[in-house]
């Protein structure tokens, strides 16, 4: 066999990555070994189909994704700080902005919000688990082993360099024949696979399994996004699945849907792509636009102002973000008539999206505003991002994006709706749950330093790209000459990207010293919160409720604080509980295999894996296993032990 | 107190910016379809200032009335539903901003997309804009001449550039004259655009394509009809013929300086069709001779106007034949 393709060439940054990764590995390895704590990871963790657990792997596996997208990040905006930069060539920069936007997207901010959503979607609803729980476990897994297959193309083959957008014909094997975009198409299908199940799972947990009395628009606004945004899901992967398959088609078997010849159409990529890219936008800002809303009511002490518009207005921005797609590439010739429909529909999307800003500022007036660290990115969400807003607006307007396409102004826009609209939101919401599954605060001060580096650095970095754009500067761009003075605001969007890094570090150092220091919380409710997820005690046993709650009112467990009276008037009976189980990891195990001998075109040993995943499908759908029953003793005991006598 | 992090940063960005105002060259326009968009781009900013404006007085005001103080220490705010005529408003409102604003779209897209209005009753120059990896081949049918990586145009003269790609997608991008296109394999698309006033503008590929893009630009030069002609002349009586074999060589090249031959590309290796024409399936011919001939007739009905008396450069035309390389550094090996 042929080794020489697995080496990627010449760069001592991919040695000291090739290092990095083999050292952090063989140190897990013996770290695991040591302590002899391999059969507690495959106990409670590889084999959980605990909803709660699952999140919080989701959340692990995002942050760290989040500082492989950073140093990605760091490398370009140290690559452009100046003119004629000698620090990566051209193909090592193609490659960074490519896995920055993809890890950022896909491996970053998708899974950071699926977790919270799995933590938090089931107590908020009343219920014990998610609807399939062992599917949640597939979902994991494929996404997990889907970010490592494309983190291993860096030091193995070669990562992805046509961009995230991965545009055809330079993504085809005529212009990229790297191995780079077969990673592309496979890691971003396995993993594309597991968010479609999540999907699925949780549209049927938030429409099956609501406690009692909880009605659609009693609904806190939080499970409302995602409700949305799963709806959006099932719709929106789909297109991606086809589109991905087409793609490796092309590229491994020499099918030629998007390639020059043959008739091929290179401009279908785009419109799938899209068609799929647009939706995936509100995919990860729609839950974000949730958990403000959680955080503003907790923090004002105020109901949620206009509910039901903010429901209306989800559903709307829903709709419409199926209707957009085009405005990516109004410069592609469509003329005037197709381009206008666009333009309208894209704009369309500022007015939905202005009643939520408005009704947000609604809910804090009249409010009793407290600033805790939760609270601080969610008050700054909201001029950052109409600051994005109102640039997408400018960016609509399909006659003035002939001059933005493509330059760093839709750079700086993207970046201000999605940092605020998204990263932003993850960390508000981590925060602002963190005590409810760990069962203690993270520290207030270092939260507080944390916010203001990254509040601060973030304009430094970004308002330059602004002006850069309209200079001429396009995107993408590794190096360029003194002459186009674009020198200056480089280095000072260099100095704001040195500042966001600091403060991500602090927010790190935060948990590692809050997981150390902080003391333990006892009221199982530390922020006086609104809804169900308060209810349960911290941290929460496997079975969440150990009586369903009752649910009159849009904030349950408010209300009942409000009226001292109590959630749950239901006797403590047995729980029924799913058992674990290790098939989801095996599968994963096996996808990634797949998907590994696909990309560098070994056939058997794929042949191989593929006939792996049948099995193993098969055996998950005869798996007989009714799961497990806790006695209502062994559930008082635990409650008692949890919320000392008061049951 | 608490949201200083964007106003910092906008003084800081303002400060460093403001010395060079002209530096914004989307701002900064030489020909009536930039104009156009940059009086859009700036109308846009005028009317989001003010949507800016609303939110962040509201938001400040907000928070510093109804902040946790020791003053309303045990103050539970009560249960509020929404409001409908206040809702109302913050629907109808922004609802007129982008119908406005839709409009303005609709025409200035309208505008761009077509002859310029001050040039409407010229028959315009049609240039072929080609992309072959990291360079721009320009071919002027009517005139039988072919220049790489540097176009000439006539001053106040309607330009039609055709653009197609012989691989991945690229984006003509003219910031000081017009707005930018893609340039695609498969399929033919046209961008209008006109400079007056003389000068030297920078042209680029904006689209991502691949290991040498950073280094894809062209030279725009605007130049007075008399010195546009001249080099036409000089062109066609100093520059050699373009020889398929020579081409083949110039497709496969990576980079290139500037070249200038006296025939096109166009007459062995043919532009695709148009829209309609590959959406019929058939996209190989292309009839470039009908619009030379056409353009060629009219020529003596729709003289040029006179040259900007407010030129800003010379204009001399410098045909240099051949240059040696620009500043370049990729030399790494690639596929063919």
């Amino acid at each position: 066999m042929d080794l020489e393709k697995f080496k990627v060439h010449g760069e001592p940054l991919i040695y000291g990555a090739m290092v990095s990764i083999a050292l952090a590995t063989i140190g897990i390895l013996v770290g695991l070994t040591y302590f002899k704590k391999w059969g507690y990871l495959w106990r409670e963790w590889l084999t959980t189909v605990d909803h709660k657990k699952i999140g919080v792997m989701y959340i692990l596996a995002a942050l760290l994704m989040l500082f492989r997208g950073g140093v990605d990040a760091m490398m370009m905006r140290l690559q452009t700080a100046a003119p004629e930069m000698k620090f990566l060539d051209a193909q090592h920069y193609n490659e960074v902005f490519t896995t920055h936007g993809l890890i950022m997207i896909l491996f970053m901010a998708m899974p950071f919000i699926i977790g919270l959503m799995n933590v938090i979607i089931p107590l908020q609803i009343g219920a014990r688990d998610v609807a399939f729980p062992r599917l949640n476990a597939v979902s994991f897994w494929l996404f997990f082993f889907g970010a490592m297959l494309l983190n291993i193309s860096f030091v193995i083959g070669g990562s992805p360099d046509a961009g995230w957008s991965a545009y055809f014909p330079l993504a085809s094997l005529e212009f990229s024949p790297t191995v780079g975009n077969n990673y592309y198409s496979l890691a971003l299908q396995i993993s594309g696979i597991g968010t479609l199940i999540t999907g699925v799972n949780f549209i049927v947990t938030i429409l099956k399994m609501r406690a009692p009395g909880m009605t659609l628009m009693k609904m806190p606004m939080f499970t409302w996004s995602v409700l949305i945004t799963n709806i959006i899901i099932v719709f929106a992967f789909p297109v991606l699945t086809v589109a991905l398959a087409l793609m490796m088609f092309d590229r491994l078997f020499g099918s030629q849907f998007f390639t020059m010849a043959n008739g091929g159409m290179d401009m279908l990529w785009a419109n799938l792509f899209w068609v799929w890219g647009h939706p995936e936008v509100y995919i990860v800002i729609l839950p974000a636009f949730g958990i403000y809303s959680e955080i503003i009511a907790t923090f004002s002490k105020k109901n949620l102002y206009g509910y039901t518009s903010m429901v209306f207005s989800m559903v709307i921005i829903s709709l419409l973000s199926f209707l957009v797609w085009a405005h990516h590439f109004y410069t592609m010739g469509q003329g005037v008539m197709v381009n206008s429909f666009f333009s309208i529909t894209t704009m369309a999307i500022a007015v939905p999206t202005g009643v939520k800003i408005f009704n947000w500022l609604f809910t804090l007036r009249k409010g009793r505003i407290t600033f805790t660290t939760p609270m601080l990115y969610t008050l700054a969400f909201i001029p950052i991002f109409t600051i994005g807003g109102v640039t997408g607006v400018m960016l609509a307007m399909a006659s003035a994006d002939y001059q933005y396409h493509n330059t760093m102004f839709l750079v700086a826009h993207f970046h201000y709706v999605l940092i605020p609209g998204a990263v932003f939101a993850v960390i508000a919401g981590f925060h602002y749950w963190f005590p409810k599954v760990f069962g203690f605060r993270l520290n207030e001060r270092l939260g507080k330093h944390a916010f203001w580096w990254i509040i601060i650095s973030f304009n430094v970095t970004f308002f330059p790209l602004f002006f850069l754009g309209l200079m001429g500067m396009t995107r993408r761009m590794y190096t360029y000459s003194e002459e186009t003075g674009f020198g200056p605001l480089n280095m000072l969007s260099f100095a704001g990207a040195v500042g966001l890094a600091i403060g991500f570090v602090l927010l790190v150092y935060n948990i590692y010293w809050s997981t150390r220091y902080m003391p333990r919380d006892t009221t199982s409710d530390p922020w006086d919160g609104r809804t169900l997820e308060w209810a349960t005690p911290s941290p929460i046993p496997a079975y969440n409720f150990a009586v369903v709650p009752k649910v009159k009112s849009l904030d349950p467990f408010w209300e009942a604080k409000q009226k001292k009276v109590s959630l749950f008037e239901d006797k403590i009976t047995k729980i029924h509980l799913p058992n674990n189980t290790g098939k989801p990891f095996i599968l994963g195990v096996i996808f990634f295999f797949l998907g590994f001998f696909l990309v560098f075109s070994m056939w058997v040993p794929a042949i191989v894996a593929g006939v792996g995943v049948i099995v193993m499908l098969a055996a998950m759908s005869f798996d007989q296993d009714h799961g497990f029953y806790v006695s209502a003793e062994e559930v008082i005991a635990t409650e008692k032990k949890l919320r000392g006598e008061t049951v | 107190m608490k949201k200083k992090g964007p106003l910092y940063a906008l003084f800081l960005s303002l400060l460093f910016i403001l010395p060079g105002c002209s530096s914004l060259t989307v701002l900064n326009p030489k020909g009536p379809a930039a104009r156009t968009l940059s009086d859009t781009i700036i109308l846009s900013i005028a009317v989001m200032a003010f949507v800016l404006a609303v939110v962040y007085i509201l938001y400040i005001f907000v928070l510093v009335k109804y902040r946790a103080k020791k003053s309303n220490e045990g103050y539970i705010p009560e249960h509020e539903e929404g409001n409908k005529v206040l809702e109302a408003i913050w629907i109808i409102i922004p609802i007129i901003i982008v119908a406005f604003l839709s409009v303005v779209t609709v025409k200035s897209t309208h505008a761009v997309e077509n002859v310029a209005n001050e040039y409407k009753d010229q028959d315009p120059l049609v240039i072929y804009a080609s992309s072959s990896n990291w360079k721009w081949h320009f071919s002027y049918p009517e005139e039988g001449i072919e220049t790489v990586n540097y176009v000439n145009i006539p001053v106040h003269r309607a330009v039609e550039f055709r653009l197609y790609s012989f691989g991945t997608i690229t984006s003509f991008w003219v910031p000081q004259l017009a707005g930018q296109k893609y340039a695609m394999s498969d399929m033919l698309t046209y961008l209008n655009l006109s400079g007056d006033t003389v000068g030297s503008y920078i042209g680029k590929n904006s689209n991502f394509s691949g290991k040498g893009f950073a280094h894809m630009e062209f030279e725009t030069l605007v130049m007075t009809d008399e010195d546009y002609q001249d080099w036409v002349k000089e062109v066609k009586e100093t520059a050699p013929a373009l020889t398929e074999d020579e081409f083949k060589g110039l497709l496969a090249a990576e980079h290139l300086g500037r070249k200038t031959y006296s025939s096109t590309h166009l007459e062995f290796s043919p532009p695709p069709g148009d829209h309609s024409e590959h959406m019929s399936g058939d996209g190989t011919e292309m009839d470039m001779h009908n619009g030379g001939e056409e353009h060629e007739d009219n020529k003596e009905i729709h003289p040029s106007p006179a040259p900007s008396s407010q030129t800003e450069f010379d204009g001399n035309p410098a045909p240099e034949v051949e240059e040696p390389l620009p500043s370049s550094p990729v030399e790494e090996h690639t596929h063919q």
